[in-house]
């Protein structure tokens, strides 16, 4: 752990700098044919989209290795990740009804990607409540809510692939032309940079917590 | 008399013609337009509520992060001190 909080200066700074540089890029690439200056709302959009099912991941999987080994490191893994989905998810969840007032015409559609979008974000709200509430205990609890939230990725992915939904397919990345692809991926690498900053400091803090809960304890005998 | 009567005679028949004119009015359904602009919502307040958006949860996030950090270590380093000098005593 001390190793990862050397990184989180350079983590920072290298993710400060690529989110500065991020709008120019932004305004310089082209207008999209059928969406105009609207679209330019999916180089952020979809980088917190991938950060969110990354902390997704991190948790669950952080989860798994809790349940099965109930080693505490992983716990604080999982806590911080759950709450890094629900912190990215809402720029998802906020961003995503701005682009489509436009492009759509209305905020909100209850298709598939967007429901189990917000479903998603709310069994990570429910993780958080339940670690926040739920007593001596809930550790194991939550950690399975978290692998039910994990469960979830795979199947918003691919929603927009197999269920009739008016949200863009998984085929608009990698059919990008250069001039989109190139803001596209500075912005997904900018969110992951400061994704693994975010995910280190919070950890720390976890760490910090239980420690600080020994030590009261010590401090009590 | 017969001016009280005439004044009722008009008040229902005005009521009437209203009534009937307010009718019609309801039961003719939509009129298309005739040269009206098009109509358009711009983009341009939308994009830059998203951006702001972004920006200011990320930072506001990491700012808290941050202080909750803060806070926490200089707790710890309080109470590793009392129970430091709890031992030497």
């Amino acid at each position: 752990m001390k190793t990862a909080n050397r990184f989180v200066p350079f983590l920072m700074l290298g993710a400060a700098v690529m989110f500065a540089r991020a709008p120019f890029m932004i305004q310089d690439a082209p207008l999209e044919s059928t969406m105009g200056l609207i679209q330019k709302i999916f180089y952020f959009h979809v980088p917190a989209a991938s950060a969110t099912f990354l902390a997704a991941a991190v948790c669950g999987i952080a989860s798994a290795m809790f349940l099965w080994r109930r080693n505490p490191a992983a716990d604080h893994v999982a806590v911080s990740a759950a709450e890094l989905a629900v912190v990215f998810g809402i720029i998802v969840l906020a961003t995503g009804p701005l682009w489509a007032r436009k492009a759509w015409g209305i905020w909100w559609q209850w298709d598939v990607r967007l429901t189990m979008t917000l479903v998603m974000w709310m069994v990570f709200v429910a993780y958080l409540l339940l670690r926040r509430f739920g007593g001596p205990g809930s550790e194991v609890l939550a950690a399975a809510v978290g692998l039910f939230g994990m469960a979830l990725v795979p199947f918003i992915y691919i929603s927009v692939n197999y269920w009739r939904t008016i949200h863009p397919t998984t085929n608009v990345v990698p059919s990008l032309p250069p001039e989109m692809a190139a803001p596209f991926w500075w912005s997904m690498f900018a969110f992951v940079l400061l994704f693994a900053a975010i995910l280190i400091v919070r950890v720390r803090l976890e760490s910090n917590r239980a420690a600080l809960e020994d030590a009261y304890a010590a401090l009590e005998d | 008399m017969n001016g009280f009567k005439r004044v009722i005679a008009v008040a229902v028949g005005v009521t009437v013609t209203s009534a009937a004119s307010l009718l019609a009015q309801t039961t003719s359904g939509f009129e298309p337009a005739t040269n009206i602009g098009k109509e358009s919502l711009p983009a341009g307040p939308l994009v830059y509520t998203a951006y702001a958006i972004v920006w200011l949860v990320l930072i506001g996030y990491v700012f808290m992060l941050w202080r909750r950090l803060d806070r926490v270590e200089k707790e710890l380093r309080e109470v590793a001190a009392r129970i430091g000098s709890g031992k030497r005593a």
